[in-house]
């Protein structure tokens, strides 16, 4: 009787342990959250120096975002910025896996490989972001080196054309997160029986079938998880096309995103319609993380 | 058969060795630019590139320091605010962890199941009502609403959740209770030494996201004084970049990306070996 007391005494602790990061999260993420849901049914913004509102309008800020053509467009500037980086990456990640799993091709200098391919990662994005502008710019090094090498005659002017800023970005977003892509995949693969490869080899399998009819299907999980995770980064995709295009989204806002265009509702203090993107974000990532959630727990079920 | 086997493999070793040079090529290709453009002067850089450093970094630098963007004190903020975010964000987030970890009680699964959820919710969504929630509490333009936050992290605290799960024995606990020792102090003088790899991990990743942060920050500091390093480089992108002097320009870049890439070649080791670790759930 004594003892159960005793341990009951101790697991209050857990309580107690927990109190920062309840109330740290309860005050800083859940009210917030709350509230932002909240402003979105109110008539709430800033004209010049006076405030208007906050009166309740119901979902009028919703049926104004949704049905300007101005979210869409965003949207699918977002997503196709995303893909442009992301198949790259996939492709570029499953291949450098594979053979930095592979103990048959022996690589040498793999940690050295390893460190500089996941450096970008670590890199802040707006200093990444204004170098790239800088190297690209139309005097700026890439200009010069293109002219020197004779590939162009006249500075390419990088800023000015939809494909080629929306490129930079990809480029960008693709050297930053390629790395974490490689290692994450990596693990995955070298976390695959090795009975399995040696059964293909004795029965006759080339590296390639290996790859695709036994490395491939068994990867599945985590190649899902990586892509869902980077779908629900490429929805906040923020500081690169913001600093590279100082937050005009130009040549005509071909490469604003969401978050860019939300950014902009919060420096003009434009509390309605931005609760109303915010609260639209927040569906779409809680759908995609609810994929993820599912997903990884239905493995643990299966193990 | 044997011999075929040998030699395909001696060339697909060469192949991968030419794509992963090629591919760290254009990893590190820009830093070389960087550092190179710094070394530079206006003069120098706007009469085309070269792959040669030139001897103006000092210069550059000295004019960097002297000019009107407070970047020393930029510096200094951003070092302040990663540091302190990296500081409480380990420490709660171990503590958060002991307490689902060591502990049985009533709302454990519940808590567990909720932190999990609530993961991937990203801080750019509920940033609206955390804006005019700071501004209530009369905490805009301060330091505070970029470090607290931290201490609710729901990542960092899945990590160290698994590597306790793999090296903290809940015997070990008992037996520091049978010696008389208070539940705090277990956690102060057993937990956290035990679970020093993965913290020095986490706190690195902290610190590097806090380091490099924009979004939150550029809505909430607004006086020059309190400005961090992203901030700046907004301002610098900004302003109208013709009428600068390039050589600074380049400095300024270079003096945000460097000490991170200086740290990192450092601890390497550990960072790389973390991100597999916690990564993979398994």
């Amino acid at each position: 009787m004594k003892k159960r007391s005793n341990v009951v005494k101790y697991n209050r602790w857990g309580y107690i342990f927990l109190i920062p990061f309840i109330v740290v999260y309860v005050v800083f993420q859940l009210v917030p959250l709350v509230t932002t849901v909240g402003n979105s049914f109110f008539e709430y913004y800033r004209s010049g120096l006076t405030q208007i509102g906050p009166n309740w309008i119901g979902l009028e800020n919703y049926k104004s975002i949704f049905s300007t053509p101005d979210l869409w467009q965003y949207f699918g500037n977002t997503m196709i910025m995303w893909i442009m980086g992301f198949v790259p990456q996939i492709l570029l990640s499953l291949l450098l896996g594979a053979w930095f799993s592979n103990p048959s091709l022996r690589l040498k200098c793999q940690r050295f490989f390893k460190t500089v391919i996941y450096l970008p990662n670590l890199i802040m994005a707006s200093a990444f972001a204004m170098l790239f502008f800088t190297l690209f710019a139309d005097t700026g090094p890439i200009n010069s080196i293109l002219m020197q090498t004779g590939v162009l005659d006249a500075p390419y002017s990088f800023m000015s054309h939809v494909w080629s800023v929306r490129t930079l970005v990809a480029l960008m977003n693709l050297l930053m997160w390629f790395g974490n892509t490689t290692i994450l995949l990596m693990a995955g693969m070298m976390g695959i029986d090795p009975s399995l490869f040696e059964a293909a080899s004795v029965d006759g399998a080339t590296a390639t079938q290996v790859f695709f009819k036994i490395t491939l299907p068994l990867l599945r999980p985590i190649l899902i998880y990586v892509m869902i995770t980077s779908l629900i980064g490429g929805l906040q995709m923020f500081d690169v096309p913001q600093i590279l295009t100082n937050g005009t989204g130009d040549p005509m806002r071909s490469s604003m995103t969401l978050i860019m265009y939300l950014n902009k509702h919060l420096f003009s203090k434009n509390y309605g319609i931005g609760g109303a993107l915010s609260v639209f974000l927040f569906v779409i990532t809680g759908i995609l993380s609810l994929i993820i959630f599912r997903f990884t727990d239905n493995r643990k079920a299966i193990k | 058969m044997e011999e075929k086997k040998g030699v395909s493999i001696g060339v697909r070793r060469v192949i991968a060795y030419i794509v992963l040079i090629l591919i760290s090529f254009f990893c590190l290709i820009w830093f070389y630019i960087l550092f190179i453009n710094a070394t530079r002067s206006n003069s120098e850089l706007s009469a085309g590139f070269t792959p040669i450093p030139s001897t103006h970094l000092i210069d550059n630098w000295t004019n960097l320091v002297k000019g009107t963007l407070p970047i020393v004190n930029g510096m200094l903020n951003s070092v302040l605010i990663a540091a302190l975010s990296a500081l409480l964000c380990v420490y709660f987030s171990t503590m958060t962890a002991f307490a689902i970890h060591a502990y049985d009680f009533k709302a454990k699964k519940f808590m567990f199941t909720f932190i999990l959820a609530v993961m991937m919710i990203p801080t750019q969504v509920t940033v609206l009502g955390f804006l005019q929630l700071i501004d209530k509490m009369k905490l805009t333009d301060t330091f505070w609403p970029l470090i607290l936050p931290s201490i609710a992290a729901p990542i960092t605290f899945f990590y160290l959740k698994q590597y306790m799960d793999s090296t903290l024995s809940i015997s070990l606990i008992e037996a520091a209770r049978i010696d008389g020792a208070g539940e705090f102090r277990i956690f102060n003088t057993i937990v956290l030494p035990l679970m020093k790899p993965a913290i020095a991990v986490q706190a690195i990743f902290t610190f590097v996201t806090s380091w490099n942060n924009y979004f939150v920050p550029a809505l909430v500091i607004q006086s020059d004084k309190k400005k961090t390093l992203p901030i700046l480089i907004a301002q610098l992108r900004s302003a109208d970049w013709l009428k600068f002097d390039m050589g600074q320009v380049y400095v300024m870049i270079a003096f945000s990306i460097f000490p991170v890439i200086i740290v990192y070649l450092l601890l390497s080791k550990y960072i790389v070996g973390g991100v597999a670790l916690g990564g993979v759930k398994e």
